[in-house]
């Protein structure tokens, strides 16, 4: 319960989210590889996808790492301006804090992902294309699935490096530092086949990656081609790309669980 | 209220904590009895607010041992901040929430059933006299009536201790007044006070007893009126016209209890009432032959049993008025 008082503070306390404007990042991004058509010949009973349609997996996924990572700071300015002292030496336990941060953030997450993909739709995205209102349902709670373990795990790392910092500037720099090479490492805009050895082993590692797989296996399908390069995703490959998002979920909660141990907010 | 020391509600012993190299507080050991209002009196720097954060388990508890109504800090740390209500120094407010929210916020951070956080709240809004601001924004709320909420606030779960640091800190002297009032019938209603300030008005006027902490050593325990007759009865300030000499007449003499140098003159602290010392002692000085040139006659001062326990004074600052080296503007 407490959890969810939290959240509703989060809620009324927070900005407005721009997750308007991360929607029209993605109209822009797209529009933009609107001239990337494929010029290879289909795969017969393949269905082909535009570059559109793929790489709006990458863009969902990367609005997401944005605002899991910046999920945090919230504790930031609580703990210099606000509530964070009086929530730290109430008797609620510190992993409850923690869930709370995670939960809020989540969902709005959930908030973004659904906006993002409305405008998506709207300018062409082919996402479900065929399926029936049952499936995409499926595949809806599928993407909510994946997203959600995503954000959870960046947002426990938000949450560690917001509560050892005195500064939100310094939250800003990691992010800032973190946010290029982990999109850019990975399959969000590109297929990863393409890449040098050490870059395909980031990549393939990257939990980015795993979103978007996942997310394009519940909103595409799991056999069709994009820009000449042929796509499967088995069920195991789903599979395991969801368990390596909960294995950083819980390496990250961790790591946030011992920053808060050893927190000092006077 | 009666305190009852029988009963002891805080318990410290050898309570010791460092900041890398710094040792702020080095060694204290003291007890407060239930109902008792007890202050930490000392400057800024004393370890003061360090020994109060360790207390209410924002700081690890490095060294020593500390009870808060039976629990043990070190071990039980949440069941110590279940009993405890805080009102901290700095502000710790959420400018965007409403009175009635920050209450309502903190009542479930506590764990309080709903019946009971509705029932409260309006019961310290009334309390506090905030009822009529119940909707309005912290950030339109001014320093004096955030205060106000934040004791509320502390006492949002009829906690057993109630730890105040520098209650009045940055508050005008009529708000001053009306904190005392506060927390005074806080007290009358059970509530065990512990606070931490470096004014020795606030100290004498509202405590049970107080401690004199400087440099993260207590230096002396009392209750207000104890410590100030360790001070001897009454005190007398004179300027002589040969200052060393009257010293050692007065001293001498069979009601003074102290004379030490103070600025231009001897301070002398006497055993008896000091209206009746005075006379005895201007003749004893005008009879060997000196002359008395200023005379001033008080009953000590916490200020005084500072400077007497410490040896230097206490840096108080009280809401000074503007200082005319900046000129008129």
């Amino acid at each position: 319960m407490i959890r969810f008082v939290r959240f509703k503070t989060l809620l009324i306390s927070a900005l407005v989210q721009p997750a308007l404007w991360m929607a029209f990042f993605g109209i822009a991004m797209s529009a933009n590889f609107d001239r990337l058509g494929s010029s290879i010949p289909p795969i017969p009973g393949v269905p082909e996808v535009q570059y559109l349609t793929y790489m709006a997996a990458g863009v969902i996924a990367m609005t997401t790492l944005f605002t899991s990572l910046f999920g945090g700071i919230v504790i930031l300015f609580d703990k210099n301006w606000g509530l964070m002292r009086e929530i730290m030496a109430s008797p609620l336990p510190r992993e409850q804090i923690i869930f709370g941060i995670a939960l809020s953030g989540m969902t709005k997450s959930f908030i973004q992902v659904m906006i993002v993909m409305a405008f998506g739709l709207l300018i062409g995205v082919t996402f479900f294309a065929g399926y029936t209102i049952g499936h995409t349902i499926i595949a809806l709670l599928g993407i909510l699935l994946f997203v959600g373990m995503f954000s959870i795990g960046f947002l426990f790392f938000s949450a560690a490096i917001s509560i050892s910092m005195e500064t939100p500037e310094g939250l800003q720099g990691i992010i800032t530092l973190l946010t290029m090479p982990i999109f850019f490492a990975s399959n969000a805009l590109y297929p990863v086949s393409a890449f040098p050895p050490v870059l395909q082993a980031i990549s393939t590692v990257n939990p980015l990656s795993q979103l978007v797989n996942g997310v394009r296996y519940f909103a595409i399908g799991d056999n069709f081609t994009t820009m000449g390069i042929h796509y499967v995703y088995t069920t195991a490959d789903i599979l395991l790309s969801f368990t390596v998002l909960v294995i950083f979920a819980v390496a990250m909660f961790g790591v946030a669980w011992w920053r808060f141990k050893v927190a000092v907010v006077t | 209220m009666d305190p009852d020391l029988s009963t002891s509600i805080i318990e410290v012993k050898d309570l010791e904590h460092q900041y890398g190299d710094f040792k702020a507080v080095d060694g204290i050991s003291f007890t407060v009895g239930r109902g008792e209002i007890f202050s930490f009196l000392g400057p800024n720097g004393a370890g003061k607010s360090t020994a109060i954060n360790v207390l209410i388990t924002l700081l690890k508890l490095q060294k020593g041992e500390a009870r808060i109504a039976g629990y043990d800090v070190r071990t039980e740390p949440e069941k110590v901040r279940e009993s405890i209500g805080i009102v901290f120094q700095e502000v710790t407010l959420d400018r965007d929430m409403t009175v009635w929210e920050i209450l309502e916020f903190h009542g479930r951070l506590y764990g309080m059933a709903r019946e009971d956080r509705k029932k409260r709240i309006s019961e310290i809004l009334e309390l506090v006299k905030l009822e009529g601001k119940k909707d309005t924004f912290v950030k339109k709320l001014s320093g004096g009536m955030k205060r106000r909420l934040e004791i509320g606030r502390g006492l949002m779960t009829r906690p057993i201790v109630l730890f105040l640091d520098e209650p009045t800190i940055g508050l005008d002297p009529q708000t001053r007044m009306r904190m005392w009032d506060y927390i005074r019938a806080v007290n009358e209603e059970g509530t065990t006070i512990f606070l931490t300030t470096h004014y020795m008005d606030e100290a004498d006027n509202l405590s049970d007893r107080i401690s004199i902490i400087d440099h993260g050593k207590i230096i002396a325990s009392g209750k207000p009126w104890e410590l100030k007759n360790a001070l001897g009865k009454d005190l007398i300030y004179l300027e002589t016209s040969d200052n060393t000499r009257a010293r050692a007449v007065i001293s001498s003499l069979a009601n003074v209890s102290g004379a030490s140098d103070k600025g231009k003159g001897i301070l002398i602290t006497t055993n008896d009432d000091g209206t009746k010392v005075l006379p005895l002692l201007i003749e004893e000085i005008r009879n060997s032959g000196i002359s008395v040139i200023t005379v001033n006659l008080k009953k000590p001062s916490m200020d005084d049993v500072f400077v007497h326990f410490t040896g230097r004074e206490l840096r108080d600052d009280k809401p000074e008025k503007v200082s005319t080296a900046f000129g008129r503007r």
